[in-house]
């Protein structure tokens, strides 16, 4: 036999003692927001981000083109529609940019809420065999989309030039806009996935939900159509901000919206917070339903 | 020696109706919420919930391997699920001491567009290993797994046993302090399931826990020092695995004589309009049920509750220890076959000449009507196989080995 032979169970050098950690019945906030938490599963964020970018477009014929297409093709039908035949205002801009610098943030926040609202359901196989924060879900899609507003954005870029357009210093506010619309998408999807995992009605909603919100948000007409105040109030919508925002930071045109990119900020806060702890709270009980 | 797990009081209780239809809409929610407001304590007693664990305290040693034993829903796969933080428990707590890898079902986290190489990254971290981990023990996973060539194929391409392998190499190529792994031995074919085997030996040999389910009786004794029997979410008996194993199989026997209806470990999937009511085999030398002779014309008999239409049943015969030998499938019909032109609660199926070895065997059922599971039940019914002929052959000839006679004839030289 070769037992004989075998060594002893080598001692573990590697890492501190392990620690112990107690299973049991929690109530309240505790496990999304512990960093701890987080940081030892970060390779497997990391996994969960690169796959879900990864397979976005895998057997697709276009591949990365699609996440520009997507913009483009709104960009168009809008401008015949909104800008030729009902000619509605642009800020004095051609429509085709007006819309366009605002089709790239929506087409990133919409693809976001549409996907995350759907993580955890889709990956109910997963939710149910094994433990992993599941923040990661809607997380990484809303990783994911960077690369899409990456692409997107690059395009739009280059189409501001060509026109004849020269893009500001302001530009450089755009990694802020981003971060609004991620945090406004994240919140939302997180808490939407999370209802969805209970109540499927959430499938239904989102794609809704959507065509309603991108109507409330100044994608098609410029947010200095609701006149005072209401278009301040307006911007408790992040989009509104990020939108505006985004036409001001790419086309360089106007003064800077700061009032309502401060308020789609504060707003965009409250919606990244309670989706989160919203998720937090029911987060424990997604294996007994999924 | 120090601690691994030690649970305390542990339960796990689920609400039923829920359970069983998966997810509810909004509405039934709301209108529920409306009419009142949730349950009361004493209701979580009754019949719409049910205690898939309740008040289980064990220790486990760290080094131990130790497997979990119990019919259908007795609390296995539930206990794993807690120790695995998959979900809460409801009350008591566990404390688990060092890094917790499970494979409780193999494959999953497996994404098809992904290709393997992607794949193995993607479920290593999933089981939670890190990068570098796996880097450092790629080569090996895929020479485990036999699919060099198809490393950068999507696994969608993959046929099953391709993707099962690949899926188990990487599980069993995971170091954790604690193992906890769910019935994921019986895959692939043989020559895998053995190498599977002995992976799983040598990962239990090399000092760290293991917590073990599996309905292979034979694999939790070539494996395990310690056995936990689990009945209706608790703990009855906990001790050296062949003692375990002897008085789970004495449960099991008790409950093959009992009313067949009585017992709760039916299969979860079964839509139950028909039920398993009895299960019997006799010889036709007329002697009592359950005990046959080898070579005799047997037959089997099942009766259930409710005649159905179109009902379809497949007998499985397994040794003591739950190791299948055959299985015996009324939808793949032959012309000797008939069915009857009315309704009725009784079927049976007649061998001609059985061909099983002198011993204990293990019977297990299930029942299909319309393509759907309707019931099923492990160790349905027991019985004895007593020596007798075969074409005029002794059986057992002396010295045999395994569990099956088969019919033959012998052409010799002089």
């Amino acid at each position: 036999m070769e037992t004989s032979t075998a060594k002893p169970p080598a001692e573990k050098k590697i890492g501190p003692a392990p620690e112990t950690i107690r299973l049991q019945p929690t109530r309240g906030f505790s496990r999304v927001l512990a960093p701890s938490e987080l940081w030892r599963y970060r390779d497997l964020a990391g996994q969960i981000a690169l796959r879900d970018i990864t397979v976005r477009y895998r057997q697709t014929l276009l591949g990365g083109a699609w996440a520009i297409l997507q913009p483009l093709g709104f960009m168009v039908v809008f401008s015949l529609f909104f800008g030729n035949l009902a000619g509605v205002a642009s800020n004095g801009l051609p429509y085709p940019l007006f819309s366009l610098a605002a089709l790239v943030p929506w087409t990133f926040f919409a693809n976001a809420l549409l996907l995350g609202s759907d993580s955890l359901v889709a990956n109910s196989a997963l939710v149910s065999k094994i433990y992993f924060p599941r923040i990661f879900m809607p997380a990484g899609i809303v990783v994911a989309g960077f690369v899409d507003l990456l692409i997107s954005l690059v395009i739009l870029i280059a189409i501001v030039l060509i026109w004849g357009l020269v893009p500001t210093i302001a530009i450089l506010t755009v990694p802020l806009l981003v971060a609004i619309a991620a945090a406004a998408a994240l919140g939302t999807a997180s808490a939407l996935s999370a209802i969805n995992v209970r109540f499927r009605d959430v499938r239904y909603i989102v794609p809704f939900g959507i065509q309603l919100w991108l109507f409330a948000t100044p994608v098609v007409y410029p947010s200095s159509l609701l006149g005072e105040p209401w278009q301040t109030i307006s911007a408790i919508n992040p989009m509104v901000g990020v939108v505006e925002g985004f036409r001001w930071a790419t086309l360089g045109s106007g003064a800077p919206p700061w009032d309502l990119i401060g308020i789609s900020a504060v707003s965009a806060c409250v919606l990244f917070v309670a989706g989160l702890a919203y998720f937090d709270r029911v987060e424990r009980r997604f294996a007994d339903f999924v | 020696m120090s601690t691994a797990i030690h649970t305390d009081g542990l339960g796990k209780r689920y609400r039923l109706g829920l359970h069983k239809r998966g997810y509810g809409t909004l509405r039934e929610a709301l209108s529920e919420s409306l009419r009142r407001k949730g349950p009361d304590e004493s209701d979580y007693d009754g019949p719409d919930f049910l205690w898939a664990l309740k008040d289980l305290s064990i220790t486990i040693e760290s080094g131990e391997v130790v497997g979990l034993i119990g019919h259908n829903g007795a609390g296995k796969s539930t206990l794993l699920k807690l120790l695995s933080r998959i979900t809460e428990p409801t009350e008591g707590y566990a404390d688990v001491t060092g890094r917790v890898g499970s494979l409780l079902e193999v494959g999953t986290g497996f994404h098809p567009e992904l290709t393997g190489r992607e794949n193995i990254y993607l479920n290593g971290s999933i089981l939670g290993m890190r990068r570098s981990e796996i880097r450092a023990r790629f080569d090996e996973i895929v020479e485990f797994a036999e699919i060099e060539r198809f490393l950068d194929t999507p696994v969608k391409r993959y046929s099953s046993g391709m993707s099962v392998r690949l899926a188990f190499a990487v599980a069993a190529h995971l170091e954790p302090e604690i193992l906890l792994v769910d019935e994921v031995l019986a895959v692939g074919d043989a020559a895998f399931q053995r190498k599977s085997l002995g992976k799983m030996t040598e990962v239990a040999s090399q000092g760290r826990t293991v917590v073990f389910v599996s309905h292979n009786l034979a694999i939790i004794q070539a494996l395990c020092q310690r056995g936990i029997l689990m009945e209706r979410g608790e703990a009855v008996a906990d001790g050296p695995v062949k003692q375990t194993i002897d008085r789970y199989l004495g449960s099991l026997e008790r409950a093959a004589s009992d009313d067949l209806l009585e017992r709760t470990d039916r299969d979860r999937r079964g839509y139950r309009d028909t039920m398993l009511r009895r299960v019997e085999i006799r010889d036709d030398s007329g002697g009592p049920p359950d005990v046959v002779v080898s070579g005799q014309a047997v037959t089997i008999a099942v009766e259930v509750t409710e005649p159905v239409p179109s009902l379809e049943c497949r007998l499985t015969i397994a040794d003591s220890l739950g190791q299948p030998l055959t299985t015996m499938d009324s939808e793949i019909s032959a012309p000797i076959d008939h069915r009857a032109t009315g309704p009725g609660t009784r079927l049976e199926c007649q061998l001609s000449s059985l061909p099983l070895l002198p011993g204990r065997y293990r019977l297990d059922v299930l029942l299909k009507a319309g393509r759907q599971i309707q019931d099923g039940l492990q160790g349905a019914g027991f019985f004895e196989v007593q020596p007798g002929v075969i074409d005029g052959r002794p059986v057992p000839p002396s010295g045999a080995d395994g569990d099956v006679v088969l019919p033959h004839a012998w052409r010799l030289p002089a």
